[in-house]
């Protein structure tokens, strides 16, 4: 096993109980596969597909926010659409992590103008990690999902810190 | 009486149409209605969406079901709606692109053609040969890409993984053309009134090239993944049949359109851009149902590559760009200008008062008209076909809701 080999063989280690929790969540961020616009082509379809492999990093697409840790807000919200984002984000189980990609889940992006728009998701739940882009390349949601890792890394050290 | 107990409150409207008796009585015994032998069933009204992973998009369908046929379908729109065509009124002509290029977000080259013609028309620009020419050669790899996108997304919805997966591998090769062409993955604003913004990169027909010599065993592999595969087929034959008389009545063009045997072609009725030059057919389908809609689109794969051979082996010398204005002030007048988009007949009305403004920007959305047959397509079939015929209309809710 790969740990014989970091530790030596038959040893024992001894890690607590966050540390082994948020070690797995990190490694195993699954999204809600939930396109709005034109960043679901790029975000969650190309960057899922062959090319830019999610799935190397444990992330994967679920089709039911109950079985997800993450949502990827790709596209514009309008307000016919905010109380649909919330109810989805209600459903998924804690602990869970919001993505606002794109210029138009940041701010309203090019549509801001218009009334229907909702200025960002934040508006409507919390985000963790902005994206900005029309749209943003596949690696910069790459890069947005490692930031991610590095922020539950850092929550680890927080909770136990706190201890 | 049976209606009155079934309302929570006297003014609550009662949805479902059809028998609602209910089967057991207070006392727990059965109760069958008189007069009535069979067992009495209620419709059941299921949401379809917004967050469904098949709907392509937020799109929201209610469907009536009697067991497990659908007894109607009805779209509830404007879950994207973010006013495509009212902001266009307060953009210059150069900035409308920005806009129209997120209504179909796919197939991005052919909406800004359908508005880079319209100014044309009005200001009667003499577009130059060499912009024709790479307006013709973008809008079908952009048509490929987009086509691609449909077979992989279509082969999830009837069940297969693995299609999707390696369409989008020839989607990415295209995709890296269009990038080093225009600038941007899916967001080109290339098109622009009086021709495109740049020409060829060097060294770009080479790529071209590598990836035609082998995307026919790619397309080979698509025969094998799903037209021929014993599970796709009876998945999709026969299945959401339009027949040619509703489809022209409800205004459908593009593949659903042809599926139903009925030729109609923008690039063949009205050529525009380079294509009255170029020799290609024009796929037709016969039954009119979800596999014919799919076999149409893979044929227009084959015929689009067909064009791109034919457009490479002459490149035409020459500037990609007439003399336009800086600020674009077309007259005062109107034009209605379509393109053949992947999904159909895809126009802009645009009228002018003569300002730098555009007065009012109309887009004829084809996803739109060939989204409103689901009824008609849904009605009758079993729920588990919904999710098929959805993905073989081939939707884009942006281009949709506006």
């Amino acid at each position: 096993m790969a740990l014989d080999r970091i530790f030596g063989e038959n040893s024992m280690v001894f890690i607590r109980s966050e540390q082994l929790f948020d070690a797995a969540r990190r490694n195993s961020l699954w999204y809600v596969s939930f396109g709005i616009a034109c960043c679901a082509i790029e975000g969650l379809m190309s960057a899922g597909g062959p090319r830019f492999d999610y799935d190397r990093f444990g992330i994967f697409h679920r089709g039911s926010p109950r079985q997800a840790d993450v949502m990827i807000v790709a596209g514009t919200v309008n307000k016919k659409m905010a109380h649909v984002v919330r109810k989805l984000y209600d459903q998924m189980p804690e602990p869970k992590w919001v993505i606002a990609m794109g210029a138009c889940a940041c701010t309203g992006g090019p549509f801001r103008e218009y009334p229907n728009v909702v200025l960002g998701v934040d508006q409507v739940v919390p985000v963790d990690i902005y994206v900005p882009g029309c749209p943003p390349r596949p690696e910069s949601m790459q890069y947005a999902f490692m930031q991610l890792q590095e922020k539950i890394s850092r929550r680890t050290e927080e909770r136990l810190a706190a201890r | 009486m049976t209606d009155d107990r079934l309302r929570a409150t006297p003014d609550e409207p009662i949805v479902a149409e059809g028998r609602r008796v209910p089967l057991t009585s207070p006392k727990g015994l059965r109760r069958v209605p008189r007069g009535v032998d069979e067992l009495a069933t209620e419709h059941l009204i299921v949401n379809m969406g917004p967050q469904h992973p098949s709907t392509h998009g937020v799109l929201h369908i209610l469907l009536e079901l009697d067991g497990e046929v659908v007894m109607a379908a009805e779209a509830s729109l404007g879950y994207l709606h973010r006013g495509i065509e009212k902001l266009a009124e307060s953009r210059r002509h150069h900035q409308v692109g920005t806009l129209l290029d997120r209504a179909d977000y796919v197939s991005g080259i052919h909406t800004e053609l359908a508005y880079a013609m319209a100014i044309e028309r009005l200001m009667e620009i003499e577009v130059p040969e060499k912009a024709h020419w790479l307006r013709t050669l973008m809008g079908e790899i952009n048509r490929i890409t987009s086509h691609v996108l449909f077979v992989g997304t279509f082969g999830m919805d009837t069940g297969s993984m693995p299609t999707f997966l390696y369409t989008m591998r020839e989607r990415e090769a295209l995709v890296d053309i269009l990038e080093a062409v225009t600038g941007s993955r899916m967001m080109f604003n290339y098109v622009r009134p009086g021709g495109v913004t740049g020409d060829l990169p060097a060294g770009i027909i080479a790529k071209l090239e590598t990836f035609l010599a082998d995307v026919d065993m790619y397309l080979d592999e698509y025969d094998v993944l799903l037209t021929d595969n014993e599970i796709f087929g009876p998945r999709t034959k026969g299945v959401g049949v339009i027949d040619g008389t509703t489809a022209v009545a409800f205004g459908m063009t593009g593949a659903p359109l042809r599926a139903t045997g009925v030729a109609w072609d923008i690039r063949k009725a009205h050529p525009y851009a380079a294509y009255a030059e170029l020799d290609f057919d024009v796929p037709l389908g016969s039954q009119g149902d979800c596999f014919d809609r799919f076999v149409v689109k893979t044929a227009e794969i084959r015929e689009s590559l067909k064009m791109i051979r034919q457009l490479i082996a002459g490149v035409p010398e020459g500037p990609h760009m007439a003399k336009v204005p800086k600020v674009l002030r077309p007259p005062a007048g109107e034009v209605y200008t379509a393109v053949e988009s992947p999904r159909g007949e895809l126009g802009i009305h645009l009228v002018s008062d003569g300002s730098d403004l555009p007065y009012r920007m109309r887009l004829r959305s084809p996803a739109y008209y060939n989204l409103a047959v689901i009824d008609e397509a849904l009605a009758g079939g079993l729920i588990a076909d919904a999710v098929v015929t959805l993905g073989s209309l081939d939707i884009i809710l942006g281009e949709i809701d506006r």
